[in-house]
């Protein structure tokens, strides 16, 4: 019997076609499951290698000492904690960094790393990731366009208040061509980054002076007893 | 029954063009033309998951049974889809940051279930690897094509940030054609796509009865 007319025979069978699906499905799942343990470790690194590298933008070296993910605190937020990387030059907390993320870009959510020096000024900040139309909306990735940089510097009182939008809605920022609904979302959560960083600056400068890294408990605690308050 | 290579190499590239004569991938296309960088990111992965996928269905090619090919195409198509995300994530993490973007959208490129069903599910493996590569290669230069269109036009570049796709030692290739350009930023939204896509295939209509050469596309069974 060649090979041939056996198919042809099996193939014949009313549960064939549930048996070939159901067969497909299963070694399809297998093979993503397998394809997703021989990447995990990997992918998990990459990313974190990919977060020191951020951080290292948005706090530059001269500022800290300390290796930025070891020292961080968890701050209640609106949706969640809000993870807050310390830049520590000893025992002093000279900068910070935390992401933020806005869905009101144009293609999904944005999230953002904010560097924020001790004085308020933001040092720097940069997308992480987003999904805005190529070309138009990605512009606001360092890799794309400068425009990002223009952060670099300001505080929540330089430009003034009214001054923290778009130019096209009367403010200080530039938009792009064809993306204005990008730009707008960023200079929004920026402000709001700004504004979490006030509402919580006295915490987390004080967060660490006593000893870094056996302070997260405690300082935990008094934020759950003001939580609601800010944000 | 399988056609020669010559002509599997000619109706991929330009007979039965994919975008300009099969009229199929519209969806990604458009949304990634905008510039020519990016129509070249999206023609290249689509092409390794094209090749990949013709492989596979023409190996399983006497098992499938029409009843139930079509799940059994888009689950291949779609696991594809994912490992190559999730390898390149790892592997060529680079790579992914700048490409990352547009793998998920090839799910919806239907030209590729188009080539599993109406070539790879007829024909012996080499054929079909070669029918999925000249395809690929079709497609990856329609994209650019008309990315380029967009992006002069839209932007006044030329493969612009083509460094961060293909290494920095092809960044001499991105071109600014006119400084301080205001563009026309229809050419850059999707209306643009659609204008610029349409121009693009009366031209080659053009050409094609210009040299006398109107070699008609032979109709695939249809889909």
């Amino acid at each position: 019997m060649s090979k041939r007319s056996f198919i042809t025979r099996l193939r014949a069978h009313l549960a064939y076609p549930s048996l070939l699906l159901g067969t497909a499905v299963l070694l399809a799942t297998s093979l993503l499951a397998l394809g997703h343990l021989a990447t995990k470790t990997v992918i998990a690194q990459r990313q974190a290698e990919d977060l020191i590298n951020s951080l290292a933008q948005v706090i530059p070296s001269s500022l800290h000492d300390n290796n930025l993910l070891t020292n961080h605190l968890d701050l209640p937020a609106k949706d969640g904690n809000q993870q807050v990387f310390l830049a520590m030059q000893g025992q002093t907390v000279t900068a910070v960094a935390y992401s933020r993320v806005t869905r009101e870009g144009y293609g999904g959510p944005i999230r953002l790393l904010l560097g924020v020096a001790a004085d308020g000024k933001l040092l720097g900040v940069r997308v992480l990731s987003h999904s805005e139309t190529p070309g138009l909306g990605d512009k606001i990735e360092i890799a794309k366009s400068d425009w990002i940089l223009e952060f670099n510097g300001l505080s929540l009182t330089n430009p003034p208040a009214g001054q923290w939008a778009v130019k096209k809605d009367g403010g200080h920022f530039d938009q792009f061509t064809g993306a204005t609904i990008t730009p707008r979302a960023l200079v929004k959560e920026i402000r709001n980054g700004l504004m979490f960083f006030e509402n919580h600056r006295s915490t987390l400068f004080q967060a660490a002076i006593p000893q870094p890294l056996s302070t997260t408990e405690p300082v935990k605690a008094t934020f759950d007893n003001r939580d609601g308050g800010s944000q | 029954m399988t056609p020669s290579y010559k002509q599997i190499i000619r109706e991929g590239l330009w007979d039965n063009n994919v975008v300009f004569s099969q009229m199929l991938a519209l969806c990604p296309l458009l949304a990634v033309t905008s510039t020519a960088t990016n129509g070249l990111g999206m023609g290249l992965v689509s092409a390794v998951v094209l090749v990949c996928s013709n492989l596979l269905v023409s190996l399983i090619r006497n098992w499938t049974s029409p009843e139930v090919r079509i799940p059994v195409f888009i689950l291949i198509i779609a696991s594809l889809v994912t490992l190559v995300d999730l390898f390149m994530n790892a592997w060529f993490h680079e790579l992914h940051k700048v490409l990352g973007l547009f793998i998920p959208l090839i799910v919806t490129n239907c030209a590729i279930l188009g080539r599993a069903e109406a070539f790879a599910s007829r024909h012996p493996i080499l054929p079909a690897i070669v029918d999925g590569l000249m395809m690929g290669i079709g497609l990856t230069l329609a994209l650019v094509a008309l990315g380029a269109v967009r992006e002069v036009l839209g932007s006044g570049t030329l493969f612009a940030h083509a460094g961060l796709l293909l290494g920095s030692s092809f960044s001499s290739i991105e071109l600014t054609l006119f400084d301080e350009y205001r563009g026309i930023l229809l050419m850059l939204l999707p209306p643009g796509g659609f204008l610029a896509l349409g121009f693009l295939i009366a031209g080659k209509r053009l050409l094609e009865r210009r040299t006398k050469n109107t070699h008609q596309p032979v109709p695939e069974a249809n889909k």
